[in-house]
C-alpha cells in the first residue's frame, strides 16, 4: 500500500507491505540508518524515534500506521545554521559527558533524551536524575553503566532551561 | 626526540573522535552498509545438543528459485578445510554430513536469498535429519566422562599451580598448620554479553578475493580462520572491522564463525551477502561467560594471617574447545586474589560438554575466580571479628610481596591506594532498618572487595604475538595511526590519537586513526586482555616517537631544526612522500614466566581495584536495590579520564547484573531464555548512580604510566553486592547470580539470624 | 508472499463492520505484543488498525463518579490522567510501571485486556476495581464484568465478531483503600513475576469489602477468592493477615517458568498480600 509520512519535516512516500515495520522503512525504503534494531522485541530502545511527537520503537510500528503521520529520527535532531550542522543539546551534551561509548544505544537516547528535555520538568533537584533514570529505562546500554548519559540528559536540560532564559 | 608539548592531550577528558558520528547516526555499523545487489544470508540449526547429522534435506515442495543453499561439502569442493581455525581446529564451519552434532543451534546449513524475508522463510524449509545421541550437560557428567567428547576424559586443559610445596601431601601438610580452615563451594553462572548491536558480518568475492567487513574485535582472528576454510593466503581474503557495537568479549572469537558462514554464502551466490544475526539467535547460538565451580579451602592462623589457600576450579567449557584452555588460565592465575600468601595450590580444569561454547567475556576467567576467595575473606573477617576493609588491608600484597606464581611486584602497586581510597569514600554505613513506601520491612547491608587484574597476554604471550603498530606520515600531510586494535566503543581510537598526539606535539584531532583493515594495518594482536592501552598504546607512542625523531632529523638537515613538527610536517611530506614508522613488542626488563611449571611473572603489570556497595534488600519480596557503588581502580595513568571512567562504569554495571539479576538459563542443552526480554541486563532504573575513583599509581613501560583497564571492573563489584547481602541477611550465599529467588528459598535461616542479631 | 490487507476505521461502526468483513484479520493497536520479533513470524493475512481511532480514545468521567478509558487509550495518558489519579491510583501506578516511556506511549488499556495475557500488566487491578469492558458486534453493545473476561490461557469472553470498546471502573467507596505491587524481573521493562492489586475497605475495625486480583500465579488474571474470604468480616491486623496469605496457599499453583519459580511466586504473593492487610489496617489516611 501506498504510505505517505513526514519524516524529519520532509514528506515522504513509500509503497509497502502495511505490516512491514517502521524500522525497516527507514533504513531500508528511507535509507535512514541512524535508527539502530538491537532486539526487535520492544525492549532495548536502539529504535526509538518520535511517533506525532512521542517516543516509541519503531520495531513495533506497522508500516500502514504511519500514513498521515510525523517521525523524526536521530538525523532529524540536529539542526543547521551558517551552512553547518548544529547538534542538538542532547546530542551536545552525550558527547561532551562521555555519554556515548559503542553508539549502537545512542541514536535512541538521542531521540528518547530529546523528548525529554522538551516535554518533562528535569530541573537541578536532587530528583532530577531518578526521574531520568525512569524516564530513559527504555533505553538499554550495556557499554556505560548509564552514569555519563544520565548527567549528560541533566546536563541538556539545563542547556535548554539556560536557551529559553530562565535562570 | 621531540620534547613533548607540556599541555599535550593525554590526561584530559577530550571527546571521543567517533563521538559526533555516534551521536548524529551517521556513524556506520555492518547493518547499515549499503551494498548493491547483495543478498541476505540464514543460518540452520541444530535442534538437538548431540548426534550425528544424518542428512540435510530440502523441502521439494518450496520454490528454491533465487535461494543459494551451502552445506560442508561446498567448502572442501573449492578446497578449503572445514574448521574454525582457533587454539585448536576441533570445531566445524558447518556439521559435515555424517558427522557430529554437539551443541543445540550449532550451524549445518546456509542459505541466502534476496530479502531477509525470503532468507528466513527460506531456512524454515531446510529440514537436518540428526540421530540424537545422549548428551552431557553439566561438568560432573563431563567428569564420569560415560559420553566422551573430547579425548578419554573430557578434559579440554588442565593447570596446576603450586607455591610454597612439592607435592601435594607437602600442600596438605601445611594447611594442617592452620589454626582454623575455612572451606566453600561457590558456583557461578554463565552470562550473556549483550552487546546492543547483535553480530553480524558482509562479504563480497572480487577476482578470486574474498572481503569481508563486519562487527568484531579482532580482524586477524578472523583473517587467519578463513586463510583455512577457504585455502588462500594472506592476500586472498581482507578482513576489515566496522563500527562495531560493543563486545565485552563476544565478538572476539564467534565473528570468525559468521564469517566463514557469509564468505561461503557470497562465494556461492556470486554476490555480496549479509549476515545479521537476530537478538534470539545472537543470545542461542554465540559465546558466553564459563559457567564455573571453585571449592576454596583457606588456612587461616590464629592471628588471621593466611597459612595455605587451596582452590579447584572446574569450567563448563561447552563443545568445542575454542578459547577455554586461555580463559582457565587467567581464571587460575587470579584464583589466589591479591593476598599474602606463602602457601597456595590452584588446580583448574575446563571440560567438554555438550552446551555452545562458552569463550571470552570481560574478566576472562577472573571474576568467576575472584569471587571465591573474596566471599571466603569476608567469611574469614566475619569469623575472626574484625572490618572486612581493614582486614584486607592488612593481607594486601605490596611492593616485595609474591604472588601465587611467585612474581615479585616491584612497581606499579596500586593495592594499598584502592583500599585507602574505599576506606576514605566509605562514610557512614546507612541505618540497617527501614520501611519501604509499601510498608514492606527493609534490610540493609554493606560489602566491601578487594581484586587485582593482570594487564595485557598471560606469560610469554606478548613476545609470542609480537604485536606491531604504524605511525605514519602521509604524502598529503596527514598523521595516521594503523593498528589492527578495534575501537569497540571503548574509545581505542580516541586514546591511539591523544598518545600520537602527545608524542608529536598535535591536537588529536589532528591525528587520523586509521579503520582497521587486514590490507592497511599490521597485527597488533587482539582487541582483548586489557592490552590495548597499555601493550598497543605503548607501540603507538614508540612509532609516533620515531617519526617525530626522523622527520625533526629531516628538518635539521633542511635548516629547520628545532620547529615543531607541526610546522614541518607538510614539507617534509612533500619532500619525502610517505615516512611511516612500524614497531614491534618488545617485553619490559626482567619478566621471566615459565609455562610448564607455572611459575614466573604471569602479567607484566597488575591493576588494582577495591569496590563498597551498600544495598537494601525488601523482605517481602527479596529484590535487592544497591543504593551506593562505589570502586577505586589503579589504572597506572588515566590517558582519557572521561573515558576511562564510563569504561570502568559500564563493566561495573556488568558486575552488577552478573551479580544480582542476570541469568542464563540452559535446558536441555538450550539457552532457554534467549530474548532480550527473559534474559535480562540492567536498565537505567535498575542502576545506582555509580562513584569511580580514579587512582594512578604508573607502569613505567607502559604509556605515560598507563596499564590495563578494561577488565577489572568487571571482576569484583558482583563480590562486593553479594558481600553486602550476606552482610545485610546474616547468612552465606555462595553462588553467582543472587536473585530474589535465591534469597527467599533460605527466608526461614535468613528470618531467625535477624530475629537473634 | 501476499501482501497484508490493511483497512484503518474512522469510527467504531466502520471498525466492527471492518472486522465482521474480514473474520481472520487481526485488529491492531499499539502494536507492542503483535509486532514484536514479526519478521521471524508469519505475517497476518490482514490488520483492522484502531490506533489513535478518535471515538477509542480517552478518559472521561461517566455516571455517578464512574471512570471509562477507550480501549485506544495509550498508557502514557492513563499515566498523567488526574481523573485517574484521583479515582483509580492503582490504575496509574500500574501503568506506570509497564514497559517504559516508549511501550506507554503505545501500549493501550483495549491491548492489554484482549491480549489477556497471565502477566498482563493492568489487569489486577481491573479484577480489583470490578472494571466492565465494554464490546462492539453488529448485533449491538454488551457490558462484560472483567472478571469473567478472561476464560483461560489467553483466551476470553471476546466473540469473533466483537471489538474492545472500552473498559469502565465504577466509583469505589470513598473509605476503600487502594493497594498494588508488581514484582517483576527487574525495576522496568520488566515482565512480572507477580502483581498483586487489592481494594479493602474497613469500618469499625473490621474488613467489610474485599476484593484481590492476582497475575502471573495462574493461566489468567484471577481473583483470589480464598483471601477475599478470610479477610471480609474480619478484623484488622496481623490475624486476618496470616489467614489471608494461608488461603493463598490453599487457592494457587503457580509454575516455574523462565522469570521465576513456583515458590518464589506462592511465598512472594503471599508476603505482599499480607502487607496489603496490615497496610488497610494501619489507621493512616487512605492514599
Amino acid at each position: 500500500m501506498k504510505v505517505s509520512l513526514e519524516v524529519n519535516g520532509a514528506a515522504r512516500a513509500v509503497d509497502v507491505d502495511p505490516w512491514r515495520r517502521l524500522l525497516d522503512v527507514l533504513r531500508e525504503d528511507l535509507r535512514l540508518t541512524g535508527t539502530k534494531e538491537g532486539c526487535g522485541e520492544g525492549e532495548c530502545g536502539a529504535c526509538t524515534v518520535l511517533l506525532d511527537g512521542a517516543p516509541v520503537n519503531a520495531c513495533l510500528v506497522a508500516a500502514g500506521q504511519c500514513h498521515g503521520r510525523k517521525v523524526t529520527t536521530v538525523e532529524g535532531l540536529a539542526g543547521h545554521a551558517d551552512g553547518g550542522a548544529v547538534l542538538h543539546e542532547v546530542q551536545a551534551a552525550l558527547l561532551a559527558c562521555g555519554g556515548a561509548q559503542c553508539g549502537i544505544c545512542t541514536p535512541g537516547i538521542a531521540v528518547c533524551a530529546s523528548w525529554i528535555v522538551d516535554a518533562e520538568p528535569i530541573g537541578a533537584d536532587a530528583g532530577a536524575r531518578a526521574r531520568v533514570r525512569e524516564l530513559l529505562a527504555g533505553n538499554i546500554c550495556r557499554c556505560t553503566g548509564y552514569q555519563l548519559i544520565v548527567d549528560a540528559v541533566v546536563e541538556a536540560a539545563q542547556a535548554r532551561r539556560a536557551g529559553e532564559g530562565e535562570p | 626526540m621531540a620534547e613533548l608539548q607540556p599541555a599535550g592531550p593525554v590526561g584530559r577528558p577530550v571527546p571521543r573522535v567517533d563521538g559526533v558520528a555516534k551521536v548524529t547516526g551517521a556513524a556506520h555499523y555492518v547493518d547499515d552498509l549499503d551494498l548493491p545487489g547483495a543478498w541476505h544470508g540464514a543460518t540452520v540449526r541444530s535442534t538437538v545438543a548431540h548426534g550425528v547429522l544424518d542428512a540435510v534435506d530440502l523441502d521439494p515442495d518450496y520454490d528454491w528459485t533465487d535461494v543459494v543453499v551451502v552445506t560442508a561439502a561446498d567448502i572442501a569442493a573449492a578446497g578449503g578445510r572445514n574448521v574454525v581455525t582457533l587454539i585448536e581446529e576441533d570445531q566445524p564451519a558447518l556439521v559435515p554430513l555424517g558427522g557430529r552434532v554437539m551443541h543445540v543451534d550449532e550451524a549445518i546449513a546456509l542459505v541466502a536469498a534476496p530479502t531477509r524475508a525470503r532468507a528466513l522463510e527460506a531456512r524454515r524449509h531446510v529440514r537436518p535429519r540428526i540421530s540424537a545421541r545422549p548428551a552431557v550437560l553439566d561438568t560432573d557428567a563431563a567428569l564420569r566422562a560415560e559420553v566422551k567428547l573430547y579425548g578419554d576424559d573430557n578434559v579440554f586443559k588442565r593447570f596446576v599451580i603450586r607455591k610454597g610445596h612439592g607435592d601435594d601431601a607437602a600442600f596438605e601438610d601445611a594447611m594442617a598448620g592452620a589454626d582454623r580452615i575455612i572451606e566453600g563451594v561457590y558456583p557461578t553462572a554463565a552470562q550473556e554479553q549483550m552487546y546492543i548491536e547483535p553480530q553480524g558480518m558482509a562479504a563480497h568475492w572480487e577476482d578470486g578475493r574474498c572481503f569481508l567487513v563486519g562487527s568484531m574485535q579482532c580482524p586477524y582472528y578472523v583473517h587467519k580462520a578463513m586463510k583455512a576454510l577457504l585455502g588462500c593466503d594472506g592476500d586472498g581474503v581482507v578482513v576489515t572491522q566496522a563500527v562495531t557495537g560493543g563486545g565485552f568479549g563476544g565478538k572476539e572469537e564467534y565473528p570468525s564463525m559468521i564469517a566463514a558462514h557469509v564468505a561461503l554464502l557470497a562465494r556461492k551466490a556470486g554476490r555480496p551477502v549479509k549476515l545479521i544475526y537476530d537478538r534470539g539467535e545472537d543470545i542461542a547460538a554465540t559465546t558466553k561467560r564459563h559457567p564455573c565451580v571453585t571449592r576454596h579451602r583457606l588456612g587461616l592462623a590464629a592471628d588471621g594471617a593466611i597459612v595455605a589457600i587451596d582452590a579447584d576450579v572446574v569450567m563448563d567449557g561447552g563443545a568445542y574447545l575454542t578459547l577455554s584452555p586461555v580463559v582457565l588460565s587467567r581464571g587460575v592465575l587470579h584464583a589466589a586474589g591479591p593476598y599474602r600468601c606463602p602457601v597456595v595450590r590452584i588446580v583448574g580444569r575446563v571440560v567438554a560438554t555438550n552446551h555452545p561454547p562458552h569463550g571470552a567475556f570481560r574478566g576472562f576467567g577472573a571474576p568467576q575466580t575472584t569471587f571465591p576467595y573474596e566471599r571466603q575473606i569476608d567469611k574469614a573477617a566475619r569469623l575472626l571479628g574484625v572490618d572486612p576493609l581493614a582486614y584486607r588491608q592488612r593481607l594486601a600484597l605490596r611492593p616485595g610481596d609474591t604472588t601465587a606464581t611467585g612474581q615479585e611486584l616491584t612497581f606499579s602497586v596500586g593495592s594499598e591506594a584502592v583500599l585507602e581510597a574505599i576506606a576514605r569514600a566509605a562514610g557512614p554505613r546507612p541505618a540497617r532498618d527501614a520501611v519501604s513506601a509499601g510498608g514492606a520491612p527493609v534490610r540493609r547491608g554493606r560489602g566491601v572487595c578487594f581484586y587485582f587484574h593482570g594487564s595485557g597476554f598471560t606469560g610469554a604471550g606478548e613476545q609470542r604475538i609480537a604485536g606491531r603498530a604504524t605511525v605514519a606520515l602521509t604524502a598529503a600531510g596527514d598523521v595516521e595511526v594503523r593498528s589492527s586494535s578495534t575501537d569497540i566503543g571503548q574509545g581505542a581510537a580516541t586514546i591511539f590519537a591523544q598518545i600520537a598526539g602527545a608524542s608529536l606535539g598535535l591536537a588529536p584531532e589532528r591525528v587520523r586513526v586509521v579503520d582497521p583493515s587486514t590490507d592497511k594495518v599490521p597485527d597488533s594482536g587482539p582487541t582483548v586482555a586489557s592490552r590495548t592501552c597499555m601493550v598497543v598504546g605503548g607501540l603507538v607512542e614508540r612509532a609516533a616517537r620515531a617519526l617525530g625523531t626522523r622527520i625533526a632529523a629531516w628538518a635539521g638537515e633542511h635548516g629547520r631544526g628545532g620547529a615543531p613538527f607541526a610546522e614541518v610536517a607538510a614539507a617534509a611530506a612533500a619532500a619525502l612522500g610517505e615516512v611511516a614508522e612500524t614497531v614491534q613488542y618488545e617485553p619490559p626488563p626482567g619478566i621471566e614466566w615459565d609455562d610448564a611449571t607455572y611459575t614466573g611473572a604471569a602479567y607484566p603489570v597488575f591493576g588494582w581495584a577495591a569496590c563498597l556497595v551498600d544495598v537494601a534488600i525488601d523482605l517481602d519480596t527479596c529484590e535487592v536495590t544497591v543504593e551506593r557503588c562505589v570502586q577505586a581502580v589503579d589504572v597506572g595513568k588515566a590517558i582519557n579520564p572521561m573515558i576511562v571512567k564510563g569504561q570502568i562504569e559500564g563493566g561495573t554495571l556488568q558486575a552488577l547484573g552478573w551479580g544480582l539479576l542476570e541469568n542464563v538459563l540452559y535446558q536441555d542443552g538450550k539457552v532457554a531464555n534467549a530474548s532480550m526480554t527473559n534474559c535480562i541486563v540492567p536498565t537505567f532504573a535498575d542502576a545506582p548512580d555509580l562513584e569511580t575513583v580514579l587512582v594512578e599509581v604508573p607502569y613505567p613501560y607502559g604509556p605515560h604510566g598507563a596499564k590495563g583497564v578494561g577488565e577489572i571492573p568487571m571482576d569484583g563489584p558482583a563480590a562486593a553486592a553479594i558481600n553486602a547481602v550476606v552482610d545485610a541477611l546474616g547468612v552465606d550465599f555462595d553462588v553467582v547470580p543472587v536473585l530474589p529467588e535465591t534469597i527467599a528459598a533460605r527466608r526461614d535461616a535468613w528470618d531467625a539470624a535477624r530475629r537473634k542479631s | 508472499m501476499t501482501a497484508t490487507g490493511y483497512v484503518r476505521p474512522a469510527s467504531i461502526a466502520e471498525a466492527v463492520a471492518a472486522r465482521a468483513a474480514h473474520p481472520d484479520w487481526i485488529v491492531l493497536c499499539g502494536a507492542t505484543d503483535l509486532m514484536v520479533e514479526a519478521p521471524l513470524r508469519p505475517a497476518p493475512v490482514g490488520v483492522v488498525d484502531v490506533w489513535a481511532l478518535a471515538e477509542l480514545c480517552g478518559i472521561a468521567e461517566v455516571d455517578g463518579g464512574a471512570v471509562r478509558i477507550g480501549a485506544a487509550t495509550p498508557w502514557r495518558d492513563v499515566v498523567t490522567s488526574p481523573l485517574i489519579a484521583a479515582r483509580a491510583p492503582i490504575l496509574a501506578a500500574a501503568a506506570r510501571e509497564i514497559g517504559a516511556l516508549q511501550i506507554q506511549a503505545r501500549g493501550t488499556i483495549g491491548g492489554n485486556v484482549g491480549t489477556s495475557s497471565p502477566v498482563g500488566d493492568s489487569l489486577p487491578v481491573l479484577l480489583a476495581l470490578d472494571a466492565t469492558v465494554e464490546l462492539a458486534s453488529p448485533r449491538g453493545t454488551r457490558r462484560v464484568p472483567y472478571r469473567d473476561y478472561p476464560t483461560g490461557y489467553r483466551t476470553t469472553a471476546l466473540a469473533a465478531d466483537e471489538l474492545i470498546v472500552a473498559i469502565t471502573i465504577p466509583a469505589a467507596h470513598p473509605g476503600a483503600r487502594q493497594l498494588w505491587r508488581k514484582v517483576g524481573t527487574r525495576r522496568a521493562q520488566s515482565i512480572s513475576k507477580i502483581m498483586a492489586a487489592a481494594l479493602l475497605r474497613v469500618e469499625a475495625g473490621r474488613f467489610v469489602e474485599a476484593r484481590i486480583g492476582l497475575g502471573a500465579v495462574a493461566n489468567r488474571p484471577i481473583r483470589a477468592a480464598g483471601a477475599e474470604a478470610a479477610i471480609v468480616g474480619a478484623p484488622v491486623g496481623e490475624a486476618t493477615a496470616d489467614a489471608a496469605a494461608a488461603a493463598l496457599a490453599a487457592e494457587l499453583t503457580p509454575i516455574t517458568d523462565v522469570r521465576s519459580t513456583a515458590p518464589y511466586r506462592l511465598a512472594t504473593v503471599q508476603q505482599v498480600v499480607r502487607r496489603f492487610v496490615l497496610e488497610a489496617s494501619s489507621p493512616s489516611s487512605p492514599d
